[in-house]
């Protein structure tokens, strides 16, 4: 399959440019979507070939994220842009109480395909309220998958699965990450949800990572490779539903696990995968499974402390050598 | 506006099915045969009633806690809801949702919602989606006065009139919130009157007058029908029953509930009105309660007779594609 370098920010206008095309149910409600192509720019010409399926909003979080629920139980298949991952809080019953909830709460009579889309993550010196990573919290809640991302490719193919999915999926994308190039195909694909991909093979420990953690993982692979230590990433992708076929056949074979995540390590989601990983593989353990994350402070401004507060590459390797005892 | 003889006995009827059925969770609650919470809009069957009867199968509702009459009024069958407030497998969401949350997506009913003022941003969602797929049904949206304060109210409406979508937002004025009167609570004094603010019309009811509320919501509807966007609907009401079942009520006297029993009860009202303009005799009404009443008794029967779910059935459902 041919192949060309492309931006995550392309690659979301592209996923959403061929399903839009496809499928006229689907529109995009948000704030600012259409003057500049959204925030990001990952709008970027749809407005043009889609005026009427691009919806520019007032400031109405709430209205918004349950207009997405309304719309997709009536036979629509919406996009909400969230702007901000952090501005969930202010649309979390809509989440929570009803987008999670209607489908089981009414025996199933109905469906919710619906994608709400949510830019995450740090490394802008945007602070304590747009910097946040909180995936974990929707993985908590019963109803709800979760996409995490890390490389093009794969924005493009898990956003196309997210949206021909029939449930309801919050995908989070890494801020940080939308100039980030890497190859996509040029022929049309989709990634399912709920599979982990192996981005490096290796034999000695496991690191579980997703969205832009996989490229600190990368960096710190090479770095324990120089000590000697060879180390499998597994890129998780989607968190719910959770590959954990993948998961538990590398930790079988390295006997080591560290996980990584740019959420604060306490009520992270690593320790979901560090509990689960300690019941169900516990024999096959030759060590302490160890949580690489933030710091838990809210995200401080000055670009010095940020990074202070951010896990980075040494902390990975650090933690892989604590897992492996050494 | 005309309103044909059968018509007026059909409003009759329902409002009769819906304090019948209502009475009859009430008795089975306290017999400790429904589980759970149980919320009775007895008293206030006018506004449910008249305003349902101005919509098309293919239009929606979307209804609150207090949500029997509007669920019955839009057509959904009392047998399926008693085998929901049982909990049974029979009910309409399987014994998942109960009172508080049933639902007939074949007959337009987007469900009743659990939390207060949590349906206005989801009608709102079914507006656009009506618009993008350029049908004429109308959203119709019940709320009460507490849920008219909270912040869902206004990002709804304000992006309802700001996009002209197809919703009619119907307020039941019962006077309280929970335990907290309206008065005390909803500044300015008029939910309707806020509609001026968004540029939308606004409308106060009695709301204990069917004939009234119809006529009233028919001209929001046919208004929504046609692509002039929302309004909102007041409709002054009363519960006589505890905001639960099982509420101490010291929030107000005996002597209130009695007096809105006896004056302003829909039902008695509108009966004695089609009695005097000689619509129905007194023989005819007798003869419908009957008849309603044996419904709503093989309703009963069909819920305590169907079986529990599976425990295991917890499970299922939770995704499409799980």
């Amino acid at each position: 399959m041919a192949v060309r370098e492309l931006s995550c920010s392309l690659a979301v206008a592209e996923a959403l440019m061929e399903e839009m095309e496809r499928d006229k149910t689907i529109f995009i409600l948000g704030e600012d979507l259409v003057s500049n192509g959204g925030i990001f720019g990952q709008f970027r010409g749809l407005s043009e070939r889609f005026p009427e399926r691009i919806i520019d909003t007032p400031i109405s979080e709430t209205a918004i994220v349950g207009s997405g629920v309304g719309a997709a139980i009536t036979g629509m298949r919406p996009i909400i842009d969230m702007h901000f991952a952090d501005f969930v809080t202010t649309a979390m019953d809509e989440i929570v109480n009803q987008m999670a909830k209607l489908r089981y709460m009414f025996g199933g009579q109905v469906k919710l395909p619906l994608v709400l889309w949510a830019p995450d993550g740090s490394g802008l010196n945007a602070a304590a309220q747009h910097s946040q990573c909180l995936e974990n919290w929707f993985v908590h809640v019963p109803g709800l998958k979760v996409v995490v991302p890390s490389e093009p490719a794969d924005v493009k193919g898990l956003l196309k699965a997210a949206i021909r999915d029939d449930d309801p999926v919050i995908f989070f994308q890494h801020k940080k990450l939308f100039g980030q190039t890497g190859p996509v195909p040029e022929d049309k694909y989709i990634v399912p949800l709920g599979k982990a991909l192996v981005r490096r093979e290796g034999s000695d420990v496991t690191l579980l990572t997703y969205s832009r953690m996989t490229y600190f993982c990368r960096e710190a692979a090479r770095e324990l490779a120089q000590k000697g230590i060879q180390a499998e990433i597994i890129d998780l992708r989607t968190l719910m539903p959770l590959d954990f076929v993948t998961i538990a056949e590398s930790v079988k074979k390295t006997r080591h696990a560290v996980v990584a995540h740019e959420a604060c390590v306490t009520g992270g989601f690593g320790g979901e995968l560090s509990a689960r990983i300690t019941e169900e593989l516990f024999d096959y353990l030759d060590g302490p499974i160890v949580r690489v994350g933030a710091r838990h402070v809210p995200m401080p401004f000055s670009p010095c402390m940020e990074n202070y507060v951010l896990p980075q590459v040494e902390d990975i390797v650090a933690g892989v050598m604590k897992a492996l005892k050494r | 506006m005309k309103v044909s003889k059968d018509q007026k006995k059909a409003l009759l009827r329902k409002m009769v099915e819906i304090r019948l059925f209502e009475e009859e969770v009430e008795t089975l609650f306290q017999q400790q045969r429904i589980p759970g919470f149980v919320h009775l809009s007895i008293g206030q069957e006018a506004s449910a009633v008249g305003s349902c009867a101005m919509l098309r199968k293919d239009d929606y509702i979307i209804s609150t806690h207090r949500g029997h009459a509007h669920i019955l009024a839009k057509g959904a069958e009392p047998k399926y809801m008693f085998a929901e407030c049982f909990g049974k497998v029979t009910g309409y969401c399987k014994g998942k949702g109960g009172s508080m949350h049933i639902a007939d997506f074949s007959k337009g009913i987007l469900g009743a919602n659990g939390v207060v003022g949590g349906g206005f941003p989801i009608m709102t969602g079914a507006g656009f989606s009506i618009k993008l797929r350029g049908t004429d049904q109308v959203g119709m949206v019940f709320f009460g006065d507490g849920a008219s304060n909270r912040g869902t109210f206004h990002e709804a409406v304000n992006m309802a009139a700001v996009f002209k979508l197809p919703i009619v937002f119907v307020c039941e004025n019962n006077r309280y919130a929970s335990t907290s009167p309206a008065e005390k609570m909803v500044a300015g004094g008029s939910i309707a009157n806020r509609a001026h603010s968004y540029g939308i019309p606004g409308a106060i009811n009695d709301g204990n007058n069917v004939l009234a509320v119809r006529e009233s919501v028919a001209e929001a509807v046919k208004r929504a029908r046609k692509g002039f966007g929302p309004s909102i609907i007041e409709n002054e009401t009363y519960r006589y029953k505890g905001h639960f079942e099982g509420d101490r009520q010291r929030y107000r006297t005996p002597d209130e509930i009695q007096h809105y029993r006896l004056t302003r009860d829909p039902i008695d009202r509108f009966e004695t009105q089609l009695l005097e303009d000689k619509v129905v005799t007194q023989k005819e009404i007798d003869a419908m309660k009957t008849a309603v009443a044996e419904e709503i008794e093989d309703a009963v029967r069909f819920a305590e007779e169907s079986p529990l779910p599976d425990p295991h059935e917890a499970m299922q459902g939770l995704f499409v594609n799980p």
